[in-house]
């Protein structure tokens, strides 16, 4: 439909190789901006399906707009070693890495994974946009790097059922398949790589195709998931499973110190709760000497789940006369964490899990503060007045089923 | 007799509410038995496959009375408690169809296609009755005191309620009283004027009751329906992940932690009284079991006229239990499908499919079916209130394939001349060709049907008369009445035996609060 607006969506914001088929199916034509490109908030008119989906069937998420790049080269190993925490050396051919990467300071810039798609060859996923990093650490090493953004479409099957599925359309068997492993394979003549990776902490796979080949991939999934309860899932309910799971969000849960302007913003992988994949055995990497004096001094701050207690919550609504009144989806403000009468950390991205049938999210706590069990204060407002009620620490995941992992 | 067999506690039936008790007991540290007739765990909130590859919710077929604080208390998701959202209600109609749905702006307007001031009313309707369920909370959180003699905690606890009812609003008040009173039809008939709106919601009314919708006493089980606790606010219904049987196999985990010991087929015979006092219970087949306490999760019937002897009761109360009404009116059919069934008036899949489907045209549709059952007979033209599990839950069918759990009402457990193989048949027969006349397709992809009719709830699940909540949710028998005056605080007569059912306070539906609050209660008296 023409409304004499030459701004359409289709001018303003870039379109996914699946935007054909998940426009017609965004019946609540809600959609967010993710790197630039319109993704579906929710397809249904409200999320609850989708997020159960996710948990207890099989989600089909369009997961094109995240960053890619092609890493190739006899200096590729090495350059990622360089630029990452992880020990890329041990990452074997078909084995995918999730890791973080900082600046010389040691602070956050981005996170992602990297897939070792040959000896020589590897695809690393960001949230923001690092080319321009990724170039200038490189210079003089023997290794091109390609922007893979657009020429690679990459859907997320997530859930108990994805496997089941992709058992029915795929040439190969995903059963020996393990977590963070990929493998090549084709759908009838189409050829796709499935990495056993995600943003959910469930069972789960991505496939990484030729956008040439993107509606036909989606077709099938749609066509052979239906008797698996397949569901195309938006943003909300992904938001829901990613804070039950544990996983951080760029922008959401910490800032790239590439654009932190204030140091105070700036939070190193030890204060995101990533300290288990910077390897110090490693010989070198980029923000290794700062990360090595922050691990022998310690840590500021702590980056930890908390669980917000239902009960006294409960009682404060009920002092007011109302049930409680929670947001149905993820929110995403900066809440207050007090001791007594002191600030010693914020939320920066919680829910209710409807799996979990609990109040929880994600903070960054003053380290003093942040020991699993410990009791803090969660501001939290009740008919425009600001309360305070108990949270308890906790560690992360929330939610980490045994089928994240295992292999029938 | 060997030590092993020596408990603290006793829990007979492995019901919902009988795990539930049994969990709150083992996580005090007693030393729990659960004994359980059949084969499988949950009582009326059971899984079965029943034919091969099909999984029937066999009784209870959905949850939203499940109380929060259980879930959290007994850990329930950690053991398996996983609610799928179950948020339309559709009722086709001859030539047309009413279709309510989580969406606000979705149901203004399709109910205002029908009725533009129901549509308006429909919105302030449900916060009220969620206001309502706020002010009668207390009360079912409350232990029942014994208003005839009344302990000190039993003041402590009428004192707090009447201060409690001193902060309800003249609306909550105004309201809460004509709910207890009217009946569901004339209540809604206040609200609203579309009658197919007014008939599916009134018939949360009679749902497991012996009334119609015109009956007074209806407008109170409706509202016992609408204080669902799903997600800690009030919400609507779910459907459990593998049928409402694996609520009960969740609680049963969860008490197994807390280290109770349960048992299935071995079904108690008789509790063994000595000196006015439980002591045990013996088996049919023999085995006996010492305990300090021995709690019954079972109906008041079979409480009371079946486990012990009536010498062992004063007389008074046994005619109280005579006298609880405890009259089946419901059956349940079961169907494994080849396809999903097309409904005439909204052709193919949708999200009609994935909520409940109620055959509530009209209050006379209603009155009628009733009018069948008052004078011995089944419906001819039943109400129902259907949901398709495998379309929420995959896992309940194989691929492609379907189960349907309709609920079906009313089939009194009086029926002339007694049910037999034939009745059954008949009445299975029945519920079919009513559902053809808005899914003509039915009839031919039904790969197996399970029909249940109250005798048959009597007999494999021990519900007596086949009532579906351990006695009818009608005022006289709520409270400090339920099951008898005196004996509403989860005791009986004899002592060290206590009851745990739905037949106690605050009554049916997978709530798990009679289990708590009996075992809290036994707690506090240890």
């Amino acid at each position: 439909m023409n409304y004499g607006n030459p701004f359409t969506a289709r001018t303003q914001l870039k379109l996914s190789p699946f935007f054909e088929r998940t426009s017609e199916l965004n019946e609540s034509q809600e959609w967010r901006r993710w790197s630039g490109y319109l993704a579906a908030t929710n397809y249904e008119l409200t999320h609850e399906n989708e997020y159960f989906a996710i948990r207890t069937k099989a989600a089909l998420l369009d997961i094109t707009p995240l960053y890619k790049y092609i890493i190739e080269g006899p200096a590729a190993q090495p350059f990622l070693d360089r630029l990452v925490t992880r020990n890329i050396g041990i990452c074997k051919v078909g084995q995918v890495m999730y890791t973080p990467w900082c600046d010389e300071n040691g602070k956050q810039i981005d996170d992602g994974t990297v897939q070792r798609l040959t000896d020589q060859k590897f695809r690393i996923t960001s949230a923001e946009p690092n080319l321009e990093w990724i170039e200038t650490n490189a210079i003089g090493m023997d290794l091109t790097i390609t922007d893979d953004s657009k020429t690679t479409a990459a859907l997320a099957l997530q859930g108990p059922n994805s496997r089941a599925i992709l058992n029915i359309i795929a040439s190969d068997t995903l059963d020996n398949l393990k977590f963070f492993w990929m493998m090549e394979t084709r759908f009838g003549d189409i050829p796709v790589s499935i990495s056993r990776t995600g943003y959910t902490g469930d069972l789960g796979y991505e496939i990484w195709m030729d956008p040439k080949d993107a509606l036909s991939v989606w077709d099938l999934f749609m066509d052979k998931g239906k008797p698996f309860g397949i569901t195309p899932t938006g943003l909300q309910a992904l938001d829901m499973a990613r804070i039950e799971a544990g996983l951080i969000l760029l922008d959401v849960d910490y800032i790239s110190s590439r654009h932190a302007i204030v140091e105070t913003r700036k939070s190193s992988p030890y204060e995101l709760g990533l300290g288990w994949a910077v390897k110090m055995k490693k010989k070198d990497f980029i923000g290794k000497k700062a990360l090595e004096t922050e691990l022998a001094q310690g840590s500021e701050w702590e980056f930890v789940g908390i669980d917000i207690q239902w009960a006294e919550l409960e009682n404060h609504y009920r002092n007011v006369g109302l049930a409680p009144g929670l947001p149905g989806t993820a929110w995403r403000t900066s809440t207050p964490l007090y001791k007594g009468n002191k600030q010693v950390g914020y939320a920066t991205s919680g829910c209710w899990s409807p799996i979990l049938k609990r109040y929880i999210a994600l903070a960054h706590v003053k380290s003093d503060y942040a020991q699993s069990g410990s009791t803090l204060d969660f501001e939290l407002k009740v008919e425009h007045y600001r309360k305070v009620t108990p949270a308890i620490v906790v560690k992360t995941p929330f939610f980490d089923p045994e089928r994240k992992r295992s292999c029938p | 007799m060997s030590l092993v067999n020596k408990y603290d506690a006793i829990v007979i039936g492995g019901g919902h509410n009988g795990l539930t008790a049994a969990a709150y007991l083992a996580r005090a540290g007693k030393k729990v038995l659960v004994l359980e007739r059949r084969y499988v765990l949950g009582g009326a909130a059971v899984t079965e496959e029943v034919f091969p590859g099909f999984k029937y919710s066999v009784c209870s077929y959905v949850v939203s009375l499940l109380k929060p604080n259980i879930i959290r208390e007994l850990m329930l998701p950690k053991f398996g408690l996983e609610l799928l959202p179950l948020e339309s209600t559709f009722t086709p109609l001859d030539n047309d169809y009413l279709l309510r749905t989580a969406d606000e702006d979705q149901t203004y307007r399709e109910i205002s296609r029908h009725s533009p001031r129901d549509a308006e009313t429909y919105m302030r309707f449900g916060p009220l009755m969620g206001q309502i369920g706020m002010a009668v909370r207390p009360i079912l959180e409350t232990i029942a005191p014994n208003i005839m003699r009344p302990s000190l905690s039993d003041l402590g606890a009428m004192k707090k309620l009447l201060n409690h009812f001193k902060t309800l609003s003249n609306e909550q008040f105004e309201y809460l009283t004509k709910l207890m009173t009217m009946s569901s039809a004339d209540f809604l008939d206040e609200w609203f004027e579309f009658e197919p709106l007014k008939a599916t919601m009134c018939s949360s009314g009679i749902i497991g009751t012996f009334m119609g919708p015109r009956s007074p006493g209806s407008a109170y089980v409706m509202l016992h329906h609408y204080m669902g606790d799903i997600d800690g606010a009030f919400r609507s219904w779910g459907f459990q992940r593998g049928g409402t049987g694996a609520v009960s196999m969740a609680i049963a985990r969860s008490a197994e932690q807390f280290g109770a010991d349960i048992l299935t087929e071995a079904a108690v015979g008789k509790v063994i009284v000595k000196n006015g006092s439980a002591v045990g219970v013996v088996l049919e087949n023999g085995d006996e079991y010492q305990a300090d306490k021995v709690i019954s999760g079972l109906d008041p019937k079979l409480s009371f006229l079946k486990m012990v002897d009536e010498s062992d009761l004063p007389s008074d109360f046994v005619t109280d239990i005579k006298n609880f009404r405890i009259r089946g009116s419901s059956g349940k059919v079961n169907l494994a499908l080849d396809g999903l069934p097309n409904f005439t008036s909204l052709p193919g899949d949708g999200p009609h499919l994935r909520g409940a489907i109620s055959i509530s045209p009209s209050y006379d549709y209603l009155e009628k079916a009733y009018d069948d059952a008052k004078y011995g007979n089944f419906s001819q033209e039943p109400y129902m209130d259907i949901i398709l599990p495998s379309v929420i839950d995959p896992g309940m069918a194989p691929p492609g394939k379907h189960v349907m759990s309709c609920f079906v009402q009313y089939a009194p457990y009086d029926i002339k001349g007694g049910w037999d193989d034939q009745k059954r048949e008949d009445f299975g027969d029945t519920v079919i060709n009513a559902l053809a006349r808005y899914a003509p397709n039915i009839k031919d992809i039904i790969l197996h049907r399970q029909v249940l009719t109250p005798a048959d709830l009597e007999s494999t699940f021990g519900l007596t008369e086949g009532n579906i909540f351990h006695g009818e949710l009608t005022l006289q028998q709520l409270f400090v009445m339920r099951p008898a005056v005196k004996w509403a605080n989860y005791k009986t007569p004899i002592t060290n035996y206590y009851q745990c059912g739905s037949g106690t306070h605050p009554g049916g539906g997978v709530t798990g609060s009679p289990g708590e609050m009996a075992a809290k209660k036994i707690l506090k008296d240890w």
